[in-house]
């Protein structure tokens, strides 16, 4: 399989994982898009080094884009690529975070150190929800 | 220095994440136990699926930019503290979220949540 099928089959098996065998459905919770978002943003800043230095190079005939050229960057955007890597990158991402964060609330809801909660912040943060904790 | 680009950048991602460990209390290091069997599967999966990609050829590393310390498989070390550091700025920020708006991530107890935020601490009142 080319990086493309293998990325497309990881996104597939992170959200079945989530949603239909452990059922932790964090892919239908605000929390979880929210900080997708933020993770999105700095996954472009940091994986557009990697890729746009070349420290990591592709081969075209994984990709839907070109191969990473021998001399210079790749595509900023275009080619399959967005911020430097190959949108593919976008998938394997989602993939590594969704896992990750499952594995997390799974094992939370199973009672491994499901507490103390994150919070509350010692810093007063725009947006923040009042704490009954007071 | 410059084998040192690649792992840099990852510092970057620890040291740019870890205020949220200490400013809003996430205790995502502080649950390392919980930690550590979170990071486990995701270590290995992501490895085998590395070490797959490398074979076949989808990818390769500069060598002069990457630390050149080969993990069987031909692994870069940088590859595998990726997949390590990675997941854990991803948990800062979800328990970051969780931190300051308290909304419900499916870990709670039933009943702890209404309309999809917590309302009750139980035993870490």
């Amino acid at each position: 399989m080319t990086y493309t099928q293998l990325a497309l089959l990881g996104v597939v098996l992170v959200v079945l994982l989530d949603l239909l065998v452990v059922r932790t459905r964090l892919l239908r919770r605000r929390v979880f898009w929210t900080a997708y978002a933020i993770v999105l943003f700095f996954q472009l800043v940091t994986n557009g080094i990697l890729t746009g230095l070349r420290i990591v190079r592709y081969d075209g005939a994984a990709i839907v884009g070109s191969s990473t050229p021998a001399d210079g960057p790749p595509p900023f955007l275009g080619d399959g690529r967005i911020a430097f890597a190959p949108f593919e990158d976008l998938l394997f991402g989602f993939a590594l975070v969704v896992l990750t964060q499952v594995l997390w609330v799974w094992l939370g809801r199973r009672g491994v150190q499901r507490t103390p909660y994150a919070g509350p912040p010692r810093l007063p943060m725009p947006g923040a929800a009042d704490d009954p904790r007071g | 220095m410059t084998r040192f680009a690649y792992v840099g950048v990852l510092l970057l991602v620890v040291l740019g994440t870890a205020w949220l460990e200490l400013l809003l209390r996430t205790r995502v290091y502080a649950r390392w136990r919980r930690l550590l069997l979170t990071l486990a599967p995701v270590v290995v999966i992501f490895s085998v699926w590395d070490v797959h990609a490398i074979a076949a050829g989808h990818w390769t590393f500069d060598g002069e930019r990457t630390t050149g310390v080969l993990l069987p498989g031909a692994l870069p070390l940088d590859e595998v503290l990726f997949f390590v550091v990675v997941p854990i700025a991803a948990l800062l920020t979800l328990e970051a979220v969780r931190s300051v708006k308290r909304w419900e991530v499916g870990d709670e107890p039933p009943g702890a949540c209404v309309d999809g935020t917590r309302v009750d601490d139980g035993d870490a009142a």
